[in-house]
Parts: structure tokens; sequence; C-alpha cells
């Protein structure tokens, strides 16, 4: 029972860390515009198509994703720009802000209904999800641990950049008080624009890590990513660590089920 | 915009002649929609007296009492299948819609009870959760929403030897013209006038006397009621149930209607609800593009107009009142 339970405690928190990016983005846009992106996952999944378009045209691994980025980015740079920022000169409400990312999250569900696939996807990727790597009794596939190690080191990139550079002291300052931080010269138009690039980049990020363990991607994987959203305000919304650790650990039930379906209904599991 | 000089006056529905004589125009044209338009349009506007239903009931909550909740999704299905379940064990269908709301309204009020310490995102978010395990048990137990196979509901018989879609139109745009006159009522009441009083400022409104717990209790037992009640009018119109039908995309067409018609604004939640049924309807040849067309358009007219089709419509009334002088 032991190792059955380090077996779906480590893939778990493989799994878990694939929420943790897309949660990353969402605690960021939200602390820094009080806006709750419903726009997150379908961003994220815009991004990791434009990754699959660019392997279908034979362009490496990194490159493809180093686009996906770009191109994820981009969508939530124009978004803030072009949609939220004319939308709050005219006095839009915080609801109606919310509704701006819905409206942005539908118009690209349905771009990739269109231009994507209905049908899900293969989804080329260099780590093997069948070589195994074994600690004691507890079997790790190089995928799982490869996807642990990346995002844990972009997790950890991503607290240094918000904690101990002049950026990320502007990202914070602008989150606390944007008046005063306008005040004090820092260019909060920019920044803000800057953090829903950086959060689409983290959506994009577990989305291209996210297809390989299902073995396909389409749109609905949107939805997936969509159920990050209760995350934020489970982990608290201020302390990185904490989001990490407790998306990791959010990760460990989804494995859960497989267990509980032996003795119990997995009824009110399936809810994870 | 108009001149009130009592508090008589103030609680009149309609008060200018010519606006009582464009409600009438307007409430004539509706009863004779039957002679001018096809079935298949009756059924669409069927559709629309419903839903507005429910987001007259969504209105009074987010629009009236500025309590976020997207869990209108479950509130729908307990009222659908509450109908469901009922006009099975042949109890008749006003007793099964009034069943169908009352039995939302208490899952409401235990919704609610959250919103006494939480607020905006958080408050939202624990709501999401409703919906979204109220959908997830009603996937798993078969028991209660039929299983993959779904539930059949008993359909409304034909009234006074008219069509069936014809009574089921009348039907329901009665019981809406109802709902829309209730909700003028709550709106114009104390109890109106307090959910005003929590959304500008809870802490002041408590200060005043308002009390807290029971009025936003109350704004999500009202707004539970409401889309329960619209739930099982759904069922009994469609004549079937299935889980699937009440999903997460479901609570934002809730949203979407709200908003885009206007928020605190009862014709707006009309228009809302005409709006979220007929988009998809008209762009139906594209269907694949109907999400698109539908997140184009929120986006447009909530940068343009951020008040609302209601409030547009508000703006074009006080232009034409004041031409030429603006």
């Amino acid at each position: 029972m032991m190792e059955k339970f380090l077996q779906y405690t480590i893939s778990g928190m493989s799994q878990g860390s694939l929420y943790t990016m897309v949660a990353l983005g969402i605690v960021l846009i939200y602390r820094s515009n009080r806006v709750l992106n419903f726009a997150q996952g379908d961003m994220a999944t815009a991004g990791t198509f434009a990754a699959m378009a660019l392997l279908g045209m034979n362009l490496y691994f990194w490159m493809s994703s180093l686009f996906a980025l770009f191109v994820g980015a981009a969508i939530a740079v124009l978004f803030y720009f072009c949609v939220l920022i004319p939308a709050q000169r005219r006095d839009a409400t915080h609801l109606g802000q919310i509704m701006l990312t819905l409206g942005i999250g539908l118009i690209i569900q349905g771009l990739i209904l269109r231009f994507g696939s209905v049908e899900p996807q293969t989804f080329p990727f260099p780590i093997s999800d069948t070589k195994v790597y074994e600690f004691g009794n507890v079997v790790v596939s190089q995928l799982s641990l490869g996807t642990l190690i990346f995002n844990l080191v972009a997790s950890i990139g991503f607290y240094l950049l918000v904690q101990k550079t002049k950026l990320g002291l502007a990202m914070r300052a602008t989150s606390e008080n944007l008046q005063a931080a306008q005040t004090l010269g820092i260019p909060t138009r920019r920044i803000l624009a800057l953090s829903w690039g950086l959060a689409a980049m983290l959506g994009v990020l577990g989305g291209c890590f996210w297809p390989r363990p299902c073995c396909w991607i389409h749109f609905l994987c949107s939805n997936r990513f969509s159920r990050d959203l209760p995350r934020p305000s489970w982990e608290g919304s201020t302390a990185c660590p904490g989001r990490l650790s407790a998306a990791c650990f959010w990760g460990w039930p989804n494995r859960w089920p497989a267990v509980i379906f032996l003795s119990h209904s997995r009824t009110l599991w399936r809810f994870w | 915009m108009d001149l009130i000089e009592s508090y008589r006056e103030e609680l009149k529905l309609v008060r200018k002649p010519w606006s009582k004589a464009w409600v009438a125009v307007m409430i004539a044209a509706a009863l004779l929609m039957p002679l001018y338009l096809s079935p298949h349009m009756i059924y669409l506007a069927t559709l629309i007296a419903i839903f507005s239903i429910g987001v007259l009931g969504q209105n009074l909550l987010i629009g009236y009492t500025g309590q976020i909740s997207f869990g209108q999704a479950g509130f729908l299905a307990i009222g659908a299948f509450t109908f469901g379940h009922l006009s099975g064990w042949g109890v008749p269908w006003p007793l099964c819609a009034l069943a169908a709301g009352l039995v939302a309204a208490v899952f409401g009020i235990l919704i609610g009870i959250p919103s006494l310490r939480l607020k905006g995102p958080y408050l939202a978010i624990v709501t999401m959760g409703f919906g979204v395990a109220v959908y997830q048990i009603l996937v798993n137990v078969p028991l209660l929403s039929g299983g993959r196979m779904g539930m059949t509901v008993a359909r409304l018989e034909p009234l006074f030897g008219m069509t069936r879609i014809n009574s089921a139109f009348y039907l329901n745009l009665i019981i809406c013209l109802l709902f829309i006159l209730l909700t003028y009522n709550i709106v114009s009441s104390y109890m109106g006038r307090a959910f005003i009083a929590i959304r500008d400022n809870d802490i002041a409104a408590e200060v005043l006397g308002v009390n807290l717990t029971r009025y936003k209790l109350m704004a999500f037992a009202i707004s539970s009621f409401y889309v329960g009640v619209q739930g099982g009018l759904y069922a009994q119109l469609l004549g079937y149930l299935e889980a699937n039908m009440f999903t997460w995309m479901e609570t934002i067409a809730f949203l979407v209607a709200v908003i885009v018609g206007g928020l605190a604004m009862i014709n707006g939640s009309i228009m809302g609800a005409a709006f979220v049924i007929l988009v998809p309807h008209i762009f139906s040849a594209y269907k694949e593009l109907v999400p698109v067309v539908f997140g184009i358009f929120i986006i447009v007219i909530l940068i343009f107009e951020p008040q609302g089709l209601a409030g547009r419509i508000f703006k074009i009334r006080l232009y034409f009142r004041n031409w030429p002088f603006r």
C-alpha cells in the first residue's frame, strides 16, 4: 500500500505541476489586474496548437515550443491592449471584464474547432513515457520526471523573476497599488501587459506538456485547464511557494480515483 | 430622466401615457405572434420567454444585489430534474414547476451561506464549484438523471384546441409576464432597495439596518427559485432531459444574457435572453463558428456599451426625447 501511495504521489505531483503552470498564470493576472481570467485554458490550448502546427512542418520541438510561448503571449497581450483597456476606459464593471475573458475564450475555442480539429490528435514529444526509472519499488517514467523537473525549474525561475528582479518589484508594486506605482514612474500599462503575456506563457508551458500524458490534444483541453480556476483561491493568492506545493498536491487526487475505484464508488472522486 | 413627485408615482410600473401605449402594443404583438410567425419562430419565442425567467432571477442576484454566481447551471438542472421526477409520478405540472423552484431555492440558500463570508471572485469560484458538482453528480448517478438514456418528461397537452407549440408559447409567455411583474415589485419594494444597498456598500447597508444575512440569502433563494422554475418549464417544453444539457456553457449563457442585456435592468434581462437564444440560431449555418460569433458579440457590446443593450436603448430614447437639442 505504501508503494502505491508513493507511486501515485509522484505521478500526481508530476501531473499537478502542469496545473501549477496554468494556476500561476491565473494568479498572476488576478493579482495584477484583479480580473479572473477564464480564457487562461484557451490561451494555453491555442499556444499548444500553434506548437503542433509547427511540428507538422517538421520544425524542431524546442523551436515550436518557443514559438508557441510567443503565440500564447501575443494573444494575451493583444487581448489586454485591444479589448481590456478600451473596456476599462468605458468603465466596464468587474463582472464585465470577467465576461470579456469568457468572450475571448469562446473565440479561441471556436477558432480551434474551425482550424484545428474536433478529433483528438497525437502530439509528438521528445521525452518517452514508456522509458522508466526505478527508485526502490517506485517506478517513474521519463516523462513524469521530465515534466516535474521542467515545471519545477520554470516555477522557481518565475519565483526568482517576481521576487528578486527589478521587473518583479515593479510587478509587485503595480499589483499592490496601481496609482502609487504610476506616481513612482513605473510604466504600469507595460507591466500589466507583461503580466498577461507571462501568464499566457506559463499556461502554454503547461499546455505543451499536457498532451503527452493523454496522448492527445483537442479543443476540449481548454476545459480541462479551466478546472484550474478554483485553485488560486484554495492555494491563497499571494505566496508563490504555497501555490506551487498546493498545485502539486492537487495533482495527487487525480491519480487516486483509480485506487478508490477498487473499493468505493468513483462518483465523488471524479469531481477532481 | 423623469420628474417623480411622489412615492406613489415612483411605484407606478408605467408612468407616461406614451409608455403605456408602447407596452400595450408590445404585449399585443407578443400575443398575436402565432398569427404571423412560423411554428419554429414561435418555438424560439417560447424558449426566450422561458430563458427570460432565469435571467431575471440572475439579474436580481448579480445586477441588483451584486453577488456573483457561476452556479446557475446547477440550479437549472435541479429545477429541471425535480420537475421531471415529479411529473413522472403524476403530479400536476403547476405543482411540479412550483416544486422545481422551491427545491432550487433551498439549494440557493445553502449556496448563499458562503456569500456571507466571501466576495467577488472567491464567491464566483464557490458557486462555480456547486455547478460543476451538480453536473458531476447527475452524470454519475443514473437514479437522479436517467443515466445515458436521459429522462423523458411529460410535455404540455394542447390547450383550448390550439397546437401544442402555441399552447406552450402562451403558457410560458404568461408565466414570463408574471415573473416580470414580480421582479418589478421586488425591485420597488423594501427588499429591492435592501438588495441595491447591499450591492452599493454592504457595510453601509448593515449600519442603516439592513439584515445582511437575511437579504443576501433571500437574493440567492429568489434567484434560484426563478432559475428552478425556468428549468422545470424548459424540461416540459423539450420533453426530455439529460445531464449533459446542464454544463458550464449553460452558466456562461446566463452570464452573457445578464451582461449583454444590462445589469440591474429588467427589460435588459429579456433582451439578453433573446440575444443568447437568437445568436446561435441566426449563425447556425456556420455551426463551428457560433462560439466565435458569440465571443465577438460579447466583446463588442461590452466595449462599446458596458450598460448593455438596455443601456443603449435608454440612451437612444434620451437622444430622441431631447432631439434636436442635445
